[in-house]
């Protein structure tokens, strides 16, 4: 063996070493205490059987939580399907001597001022997930993983075959329509 | 993106969602800045874009939290896990 520490699985061990902090990670990205105790029998079988493929590289937990990570946005994708068929409305001309400018009634209006201090508010918080609820599935998955689940943008990319600017596009287009339900619904109605 | 220094609204608001997330890089940024000067629509849609920020981290993000299994879990997927190995 190398100088490099090399390390080894031992599954006898894994619910009491990692468990627990394995069940963390998950409910905080789930919010469903038996829909994360799922994820983390899964993850666990997942490893499992992918055992012959671990080369000693990462550490032991380190290997469960990529394998985890994998399974939560699984998870995403599934809940994902077959909500909010709403297309994304497009804000700038997409061609023609004013390509790339503002679509004049898609232009932001001012906000009321004391609606944008309000931030704490509960109905705030209802009008954002019912906004992120209307947003296409594709948006909603991409912009999910980013901000709530703070997945790194090269990760997310691998997960779901994308480059990294058609993300950065649904991103931007997510937050478009994000904007637009927000001000509609909350800070200019 | 290409070199330009001058950009459309499009490519102004894209930047200025990627510096959301600290990912645009220092061209974009000045290319941004640059942009920003003269157009007072993305200034505005600019100064939305970090109060939507604020609302999403304010009630989105998740907390951090100390949850842990019961005994009776663990028991649970331990057995589960040996039936599996075998």
């Amino acid at each position: 063996m190398s100088e490099n520490q090399q390390h080894t699985l031992d599954p006898n061990k894994w619910i009491d070493l990692h468990s627990d902090y394995l069940f963390n990670y998950t409910i905080t990205r789930v919010d469903n205490e038996e829909l994360a105790k799922d994820i983390v029998q899964e993850t666990f079988f997942s490893g499992l059987k992918a055992m012959q493929n671990f080369r000693g590289q990462a550490a032991e937990r380190t290997w469960l939580i990529s394998i985890l990570k994998r399974k939560i946005i699984d998870h995403y994708r599934k809940i994902n399907s077959n909500k909010g068929k709403a297309e994304v409305r497009i804000n700038f001309y997409e061609e023609g001597g004013r390509k790339g400018s503002w679509i004049e009634e898609r232009v932001p209006r001012t906000w009321d001022n004391e609606a944008e201090k309000d931030i704490e508010n509960v109905e705030l918080k209802q009008t954002l997930e019912k906004c992120i609820q209307n947003l296409p599935e594709k948006y909603r998955t991409v912009f999910l993983l980013k901000n709530v689940q703070q997945y790194e943008t090269e990760e997310i990319c691998n997960e779901l075959g994308i480059t990294a600017s058609n993300l950065w596009v649904i991103i931007h287009r997510a937050r478009q329509q994000l904007r637009k339900c927000m001000e509609d619904n909350w800070f200019a109605k | 993106m290409s070199n330009k220094l001058f950009i459309t609204c499009d490519e102004a608001t894209t930047i200025c969602t990627k510096n959301q997330y600290k990912e645009a890089s220092f061209w974009e940024k000045i290319r941004l800045n640059i942009h920003l000067l003269t157009c007072k629509i993305c200034g505005l849609y600019s100064k939305q874009n970090t109060k939507l920020s604020e609302v999403c981290d304010k009630h989105l993000l998740k907390k951090d939290c100390d949850y842990k299994l019961s005994e009776k879990d663990k028991e649970v997927l331990k057995k589960k896990l040996a039936e599996a190995d075998k």
